[in-house]
């Protein structure tokens, strides 16, 4: 219905944020800044990719800074052991052992029946703990990463200063995979009605259990794909802090982007809008001088103050149409 | 009747079981006196190369003094299990237990028990702050003093002496980060260092996002930017990344006349490649190994009561020379050692 407005409302949201800090800083909009933007991105963008069908399902998931955690060693781990291995296959790989722990979830909330924040706070600490494990507490270093890999973020097409990473393709292909499973086949229909009235689908014959199960699976994959992007931009990964609060972020991305938070409504475009605001606001921050101690206040009242903008948008759209 | 079997079968369970459950036990004894002084140090967890460096210094004290030295590590990084260690080495009738503690305060009872039975303890790396009364004395890396003066030092040399910096540090309310500020800050009123200007302090968190997302806004805002100094390993590898990204360091792809000089303080398997790739011309930290071989020459001083600790008094320490018998007989071991291509090859932590 107003699904293309929706998300003009969160583009507007990004013009008046870019246009403020503009104004406050021109710097702001140097190349440094927008390559900053867009090394911010990926990682973001593709677990919100991810999450945003769990949450189209009415359901959420907390688990994925873990997952990126684990699989960021897990990728490291694998480099160590062999260190030619192509690199598709290593964001393959991490991809897979995400999707295994996404399963876990996914089979907890669909078969268990257990609510879905209860499971994946469970598996939040649960992944961080396995992650410890996998990694006896030591961190990967960028000794144990080949350069070719740790050199992707470097890499890509270059317009003037300004570098379009090859990560930002991965973003473009799950992007393009996820719009045209939600939007143009059988299984995204569903996805929406589980999301809607999931007793509904199921009287309509829809597996919802099967359906559950497949989003959490995936929010597993696109975080794996996350955690080997971590491991690549940073070239180290910590099992404390690689991925911590990454949920929060990933979250905030997708209900900045208009999606509905308790399901049945939201679209691909409108959650990457809701990343390139994050990123936005991230970089913004840093570049105005923002106080650190006042940051963290603003970043979250910014979010707030988005989501707020764009339902009171909503409603009265919605009186407009009535 | 319980209480009379409880100790039989968990004696028989230590004794049947700490020869299978020590696989990280290792143990170097030396030729000397038949009498000999058996130490033992109990890291924070098993398998992390910084407590292997402080191991090595203890195995270094061990040849040198004669006495006998093992080691015995919990898998996690938990006080309870460094708890049941400690037990098992009263039991074993060690003389000397040297520990990073997990806690503050977790271990006071059984380190009691330890003392009274007369072993001597001594904290290495870490200190039971607040519960001071527990140990005998402690061995910490460096004073804040120590670690601020040299890395304004290196930052200068690196920066010829002159030019625009900016710090990256942890969060706002770490106290070590801003012990060591402060006192850059005041190394920055002296004459020495007149050329120098710190431009801006900045928080990365210790998050690799929010860290290299700082270091970007930092070549963003300051233009002339001539150093960045990050004594936080998450920042300066966080940095390192940025600058290789941006190429913006000496001899990089983009380095204009400010090439961005960057260092700070982390571990050399860390930063391997990021001073082989010239990213980081050389950065600092402290020698764990130093903190072992000083914890070990005191534990087995102590013991041999050729030592007694007076707070205030200073020690003469063989190859390493004096140093301070601080408040509540902490002790500093120092100096700092800069890494860079030459000498970065040598250290595995």
């Amino acid at each position: 219905m107003n699904g293309v407005r929706r998300e003009l409302i969160s583009a507007s949201l990004i013009v008046i944020l870019c246009l403020f800090a503009w104004i406050r800083e021109p710097r702001f909009f140097e190349p440094q800044s927008l390559n900053s933007i867009l090394l911010y991105l990926p990682m973001v963008a593709i677990a919100a990719v991810g999450q945003l069908p769990v949450i189209l399902t009415g359901g959420i998931d907390i688990s994925v800074g873990s997952i990126l955690g684990f699989t960021g060693i897990a990728v490291g781990l694998m480099f160590q052991s062999n260190s030619h291995l192509p690199i598709v296959a290593a964001f393959l790989f991490s991809g897979l052992a995400g999707g295994l722990l996404g399963a876990v979830n996914g089979a907890l909330v669909s078969w268990g029946r257990l609510p879905a924040i209860v499971v994946t706070i469970g598996t939040l600490s649960a992944f961080r703990g396995l992650t410890f494990l996998l990694s006896r507490g030591n961190q990967v270093d960028s000794t144990m990463l080949p350069s070719s890999f740790t050199n992707l973020v470097q890499q890509g097409i270059h317009i003037g200063s300004v570098t379009l990473n090859e990560p930002l393709l991965l973003v473009f292909l799950f992007a393009f995979v996820a719009s045209i499973g939600l939007g143009y086949t059988q299984f995204g229909r569903n996805v929406y009605s589980v999301g809607n009235n999931i007793k509904a689908a199921y009287l309509r014959g829809i597996s919802t259990q099967w359906i559950l199960f497949s989003v959490y699976a995936f929010s597993g994959f696109t975080a794996g794909v996350s955690g080997a992007i971590y491991a690549s931009r940073f070239g180290f990964v910590n099992p404390e802090s690689a991925g911590k609060s990454f949920e929060l972020t990933v979250i905030a991305a997708v209900a900045i982007g208009g999606v509905k938070i308790t399901g049945g409504y939201g679209s691909v475009l409108g959650a990457l809008l809701g990343c390139l605001f994050l990123a936005c606001l991230n970089v913004a921050l840093s570049v105005l001088g923002i106080n650190a101690n006042w940051q963290l206040m603003v970043y979250g009242l910014l979010i707030i103050l988005a989501v707020l903008l764009d339902s009171l948008l909503r409603m009265t759209k919605r009186k407009a149409a009535v | 009747m319980k209480k009379l079997f409880l100790p039989l079968i968990a004696g028989a369970l230590v004794a049947g079981c700490s020869p299978v459950s020590s696989p990280n036990s290792k143990t170097t004894s030396s030729t000397g006196g038949d009498q000999q002084i058996k130490m033992v140090y109990i890291a924070k967890s098993s398998g992390n190369p910084y407590f292997n460096q402080i191991e090595s210094g203890f195995k270094k004290a061990a040849a040198q003094f004669h006495f006998e030295y093992s080691t015995q590590s919990p898998t996690s990084a938990d006080a309870t299990s460094q708890l049941e260690i400690i037990k098992d080495q009263i039991q074993r009738g060690v003389d000397v237990i040297a520990i990073s503690p997990n806690s503050p305060d977790a271990l006071d009872q059984v380190l009691d028990q330890a003392r009274s039975k007369g072993i001597v303890v001594i904290c290495v790396d870490d200190d039971l702050t607040g519960n001071e009364s527990h140990r005998d004395a402690a061995v910490l890396p460096c004073d804040t003093k120590t670690v601020g003066d040299s890395q304004i030092a290196l930052m200068s040399k690196l920066m010829g002496g002159s030019g625009d910096f900016a710090i990256l540090s942890a969060t706002t309310d770490a106290p070590n980060q801003n012990a060591w500020i402060a006192e850059i800050k005041s190394q920055l009123a002296t004459p020495q260092y007149s050329k120098l200007k710190l431009v801006t302090t900045v928080y990365g968190n210790d998050e690799s996002q929010k860290s290299a997302t700082e270091a970007e806004a930092l070549l963003t805002d300051y233009p002339h930017l001539k150093g960045i100094l990050s004594p936080t390993s998450v920042g300066l590898a966080s940095a390192a990344q940025v600058l290789a990204t941006s190429g913006e360091y000496p001899g990089g792809p983009h380095a204009s006349t400010d090439a961005i000089q960057l260092t700070g303080l982390s571990t050399p398997n860390q930063m391997k490649k990021a001073v082989q790739n010239g990213v980081v011309a050389s950065f600092q930290l402290w020698d764990p190994s130093i903190s072992g071989y000083l914890a070990g020459y005191l534990g087995y001083m102590i013991k041999e009561k050729k030592l007694t600790l007076s707070e205030g008094g200073s020690i003469e320490v063989p190859n390493l020379g004096t140093v301070e018998d601080g408040k509540n007989n902490l002790i500093y071991a120092g100096p700092m050692l800069t890494f860079d291509k030459s000498n970065i090859g040598n250290y595995n932590f």
